[in-house]
This record gives C-alpha cells, sequence and structure tokens, in this order.
C-alpha cells in the first residue's frame, strides 16, 4: 500500500538575517551569522527545508549584574566586572553572538553615560570576533539618549539593536537605519501588538528583512506556554505568507530561566529539588528547548552547561 | 484572498480606444492603479471588438508587463487567444477559463501545467449552466478528479460556480454560500473558491454595495477569490476586514495598511 505524503505545502518562508559584517564588508568581524529562512515548522524537515540553524547569544552586562545566583557567577567568576573578558569567556563557552545588556545604563541601576557605553562596545568588539546584539535598559528615556550614540560608534558592523515598542520606535529606527543595523521589535506576548509595531517601523522605510521580533519571554513554570503559543501563531503567519509576521524571532531564555526560583534557590531551602549545580542548568534547557520547538531563530542564554547542551541538542537536530 | 482587476477590459471604453490605437498609455495606467490598490492578478479581456484578438491579447499583456510585475489572468473563453497571451507572459499566470466537459479540462489543465498557470473552472459545459446545488457540485468533483488524474496543484483551481446577476435570478447568490462551503471539505488542500463579482451586481442602482456585501458574506463562508473592481477602495477595504474577522489574517491595528504593504 502506498502511504500518502502527509507533508504541509507551506506557501512562504522565514527572513533570512546577517548579523555582522566582516572586513570586506566595512566590519571587522571575523564571521558573521545568518538565521531564518525556515520553510517550515521547526524541526519537520519533511515539510521543507529548516533554513539556519538557531544560534545561542550569550549575556554580557555593562556592570556586575545583581540578582544572578552562585551558580551562574561562577562559570564567569573572575571576569563580571570586565565586559571584554567577559565576551571572551562566552566565545570560548560556544557563543554564536555576544548579547551586551546595557543594565547599567538604567537610572535606577549604573546610569552610566554614553561615552563609557560606546567605549564598553568598542572593547568588546576589540575582544571577539563573534557579532554584536546590544540590548538597552528598556527605560524609553535612557534607551534614547544613549543607544544612537553607540549605533553610531559601531557603525558599519551590522549589529543587531532593540528593543523598540509600539510606544517608543522612532529613535532607534532612524539610528538603525542611518548605521546599517538590524532592529529588534518588542510585543508584550501579544501577536496583534507584534505586526503592528512591525508596521510602525516598517513605514519608516526601514527594511522588513532587518527586523527580529522579541516576545518577551516566559520561562519553565512562569508563563512559558505563553510564549510557546504566540511565537507558534507567529511562524505559521510567516509560512502562510504574512510578511509582516516574517522576521526571524529572539528570545531571552537566560535571563527569565534563572528568574526561577527553582533555577536559582539554595540546596537547603528545597534539598527535594536535587543539586543546584545541575537544577539551574536544566531549567534553562528545558525552557530554551521547549521553544526552540515554537520558532526560535536567536537564543540568549547565560550558563554554559545549558549552552552547551541546547547546541549539541540543535547539531542533532539539523 | 485572492483579488483579480477586472478593468483591463475591452468592455471598458478607454481600453476599447488603447487597444484601437495601439496607445499603451491607459492601459499601463490601469495596470499601475490595480496593482498599488492590491491585485493578486490584473484581469485581461481584449473584448469583443477587438479586429485580432489574439494579437491584442499579446500587446496587453506585453504592455503591462513593460510597467508592473503583477501576474496576469488572461480572460477568454477562446483556445486561440489563451494560447496567444500564454506565449507572452513572463510572470505567474492564471486562465480565466474553461467549463468543466471532461475534454476541455484535458485540454486547459495540460496547457496550465505547461506554463506553470493556476486555472479558473466554470461549474458548466457545453449544456449550460446548472441551477440548483447538485449539479455544480458534479462538475466540482469532476474538477476535482481531473485535477488528481493530470497531477495539478488543487490550489492552483479557482472554482467558480458561476454566480447569476442578483436581478436575473434572486435564489441564486444563498446558494453560493453552500458551494463554497463544500468545496473546502472535497480535498485537502481543496481548491480555491471565486466569483465574478461585477457581473452580479451589474445592471442594478446599487451595483457596489450589492458587490460589497455579497463578498464580505461569501467570504464568511469560504469564497477567496474574485474577478473584482480593485479600485472601489470601500470593496478591499471590506473583503480585508471580513477576512481579519475570520482570522485569515493576523490583526493589528494597521490591518489595512499591513495588507496593502
Amino acid at each position: 500500500m502506498e502511504i500518502p505524503n502527509v507533508a504541509e505545502k507551506w506557501t512562504s518562508n522565514v527572513n533570512e538575517i546577517t548579523i555582522g559584517a566582516t572586513k570586506e564588508k566595512g566590519g571587522t568581524r571575523a564571521k558573521t551569522v545568518t538565521v531564518g529562512g525556515s520553510k517550515c515548522i521547526p524541526f519537520m524537515d519533511f515539510d521543507g527545508s529548516q533554513g539556519h540553524k538557531p544560534v545561542v547569544a550569550m549575556d554580557v552586562y555593562d556592570m556586575p549584574p545583581d540578582d544572578w545566583p552562585e551558580t551562574l557567577k561562577k562559570p564567569f567568576a573572575d571576569v563580571l566586572n570586565n565586559p571584554a573578558q567577559w565576551a571572551k569567556k562566552c566565545v570560548e563557552y560556544g557563543a554564536d553572538l555576544i548579547c551586551l545588556k546595557l543594565e547599567g545604563i538604567h537610572p535606577d541601576k549604573g546610569n552610566k553615560s554614553a561615552a563609557e557605553t560606546v567605549s564598553t562596545a568598542k572593547s568588546i568588539l576589540a575582544a571577539v570576533g563573534v557579532p554584536l546584539i546590544i540590548w538597552g535598559c528598556e527605560h524609553d528615556e535612557k534607551d534614547n539618549e544613549i543607544l544612537p550614540k553607540v549605533s553610531q560608534a559601531v557603525k558599519g558592523e551590522n549589529c543587531l539593536i532593540g528593543v523598540v515598542t509600539q510606544d517608543n520606535y522612532k529613535t532607534l529606527t532612524v539610528t538603525c537605519l542611518a548605521d546599517g543595523h538590524s532592529i529588534i521589535t518588542l510585543s508584550p506576548v501579544d501577536i496583534n501588538i507584534a505586526k503592528q509595531v512591525n508596521i510602525l517601523v516598517s513605514e519608516m522605510d526601514f527594511p522588513l528583512n532587518r527586523i527580529v521580533m522579541f516576545q518577551t519571554t516566559g520561562a519553565l513554570g512562569y508563563g512559558m506556554e505563553y510564549t510557546y503559543s504566540i511565537q507558534e501563531r507567529e511562524r505559521i503567519a510567516a509560512l502562510t505568507g504574512d510578511k509582516l509576521m516574517a522576521m526571524p524571532v529572539i528570545c531571552d531564555v537566560g535571563h527569565e530561566a534563572w528568574r526561577a526560583k527553582e533555577a536559582k534557590s539554595d540546596d537547603k531551602d528545597a534539598p527535594q529539588w536535587g543539586a543546584r549545580e545541575e537544577r539551574g542548568p536544566m531549567w534553562e534547557i528545558i525552557t530554551a528547548m521547549s521553544l526552540l520547538q515554537s520558532g526560535v531563530d536567536i537564543i540568549r542564554m547565560n550558563h554554559p552547561k545549558a549552552v552547551a547542551a541546547v547546541k549539541k541538542c540543535i547539531d542533532r537536530l539539523y | 484572498m485572492i483579488s483579480i482587476g477586472e478593468r483591463i477590459n475591452g468592455m471598458f471604453k478607454d481600453v476599447r480606444e488603447s487597444i484601437k490605437n495601439k496607445d499603451p498609455k491607459a492601459i499601463q495606467e490601469l495596470a499601475k492603479r490595480q496593482t498599488d490598490a492590491g491585485a493578486t492578478y490584473l484581469d485581461v479581456n481584449v473584448g469583443p471588438a477587438a479586429t485580432d484578438p489574439a494579437d491584442a491579447m499579446k500587446w496587453l499583456i506585453e504592455v503591462i508587463q513593460d510597467t508592473v510585475k503583477t501576474p496576469i489572468a488572461i480572460d477568454s473563453q477562446k483556445w486561440d487567444i489563451v494560447k496567444a497571451g500564454l506565449s507572452v507572459v513572463k510572470n505567474d499566470v492564471l486562465i480565466n477559463s474553461t467549463k468543466s466537459d471532461p475534454e476541455e479540462l484535458d485540454k486547459y489543465m495540460n496547457i496550465a501545467k505547461d506554463y506553470n498557470a493556476a486555472l479558473i473552472c466554470l461549474t458548466m459545459d457545453k449544456h449550460g449552466i446548472p441551477q440548483d446545488v447538485e449539479k455544480r457540485m458534479e462538475f466540482v468533483m469532476q474538477i476535482v478528479e481531473k485535477a488528481v488524474e493530470h497531477d495539478f496543484p488543487m490550489e492552483k483551481i479557482l472554482i467558480d460556480p458561476v454566480l447569476f446577476p442578483i436581478n436575473v435570478d434572486q435564489k441564486q447568490p444563498a446558494l453560493m454560500f453552500d458551494i463554497f462551503s463544500q468545496i473546502q471539505m472535497i480535498s485537502d488542500p481543496a481548491p480555491q473558491r471565486n466569483v465574478g463579482l461585477s457581473n452580479f451586481s451589474q445592471g442594478t442602482k446599487e451595483k457596489r454595495l450589492l458587490a460589497r456585501t455579497f463578498l464580505t458574506m461569501g467570504i464568511s463562508y469560504g469564497l477567496n477569490a474574485a474577478v473584482m473592481d480593485v479600485l472601489d477602495k470601500d470593496l478591499m477595504d471590506a473583503a480585508i476586514t471580513a477576512e481579519i474577522i475570520m482570522n485569515k489574517n493576523v490583526y493589528s491595528d494597521s490591518y489595512l495598511t499591513a495588507f496593502r504593504k
């Protein structure tokens, strides 16, 4: 008996986007990263090409993180004060990209200046050869003050910069357009707003194929299923030809997973949960692997063990 | 929604004059305006007055293709004219249309496959147009069977159940809704569902309102293609909105803008 072909026929694909620029393209990166291009639901390669492999961006903060548990600090113990060295360590741990999180520019945290931030970004670019994501502090005024200056200072490097929202997108959109960077559009677990931000940004003549979407991320046990279902709908919309939903997707697994008490609490507080040295990375791994199945192209992660495990899984599934 | 812009048709005086004088200006203007309005295809019909209709079809398609890349719908019941049109198309193309006699379906599906074209199939044959749902569905079955036999991609078949003008037979429009629903059950993937919208309201005093209302009602039953006046912005906006209501596209506050991108 002939087995019927039950493969879905998708009419469209996720946009491809390249982050980073080598010397020939006007930057200084040793290599670039290309994501997107998928023509199928994740891992269902019988429906169509899977496109480029999802990649891992490891977080580097511009100040020592104040809320990281010991388990997470340990692998970076001697570098948390030095973003360039921290970035180098991440690359050793397997990071495909570095995500510079500008925690320290927030008025309530370090209120760092543009000059300090520019110098941090440049020191990372000098220390490592992988492409750079630059992530503001999500305080609109401060982001609008600092990010344009950083963007200008790293012009030519084809960074991915974020985030913009439907209420605050003009400054950064104009900046990224002028300096040749790509942009991250944020919507708070809301597919309708996701589309709206993409429309608003594209109405400023920003090319659709230089946008990456961010739905905010829920970790395992903390709303992961909401993120999952929205990202899944986004992916299906992309595959069925919605040009305004065809952007690659980024999610912030590391930060969210390590906020969970299950990931960070001491062994003595919950002995029945097992050793935190295992438990923490596991929380991050499961969150990442689950969300990958909904359609994610760039995963922000923290713990080297989790990074290694997730990268291994991706390699085996592609 | 597959919107097939109807305006480049020799029945319209400006198009007829253009063909006669070989003056491409008005045609190219119409091609551009309909494309900007969001037309998926540009219907091209030389009309009854052209002295050399095959030549006129080629000329129209060529001058349109000089201006826009929008796919063409070759609108003719004459085999020679369809063939002439196909010989010059550069982009995606739709053949509008064939009847459902088995030998006609064979002939048209073969040529459509050669040109990777989509095909509108009318639920009628040389004996005429059926008035009821059952007989029309028999034709639908026949079309689907032929598509399977020819290994013709089902999503490139647009079934047109032949909508009568409202002022000719008022019972007909409601029958269409039943047919749109049934066509979606017939195969997976299902063929597309098409109507000639302006024909439906021709000669009435509320032409645009009737077309707009039928289209939105039809969409709620699965209608997803129409030969229509894409320059009627209210009509296009109503179609886009109906598809949002039916969850065919993701809603956003600027969904009308989004559709036109």
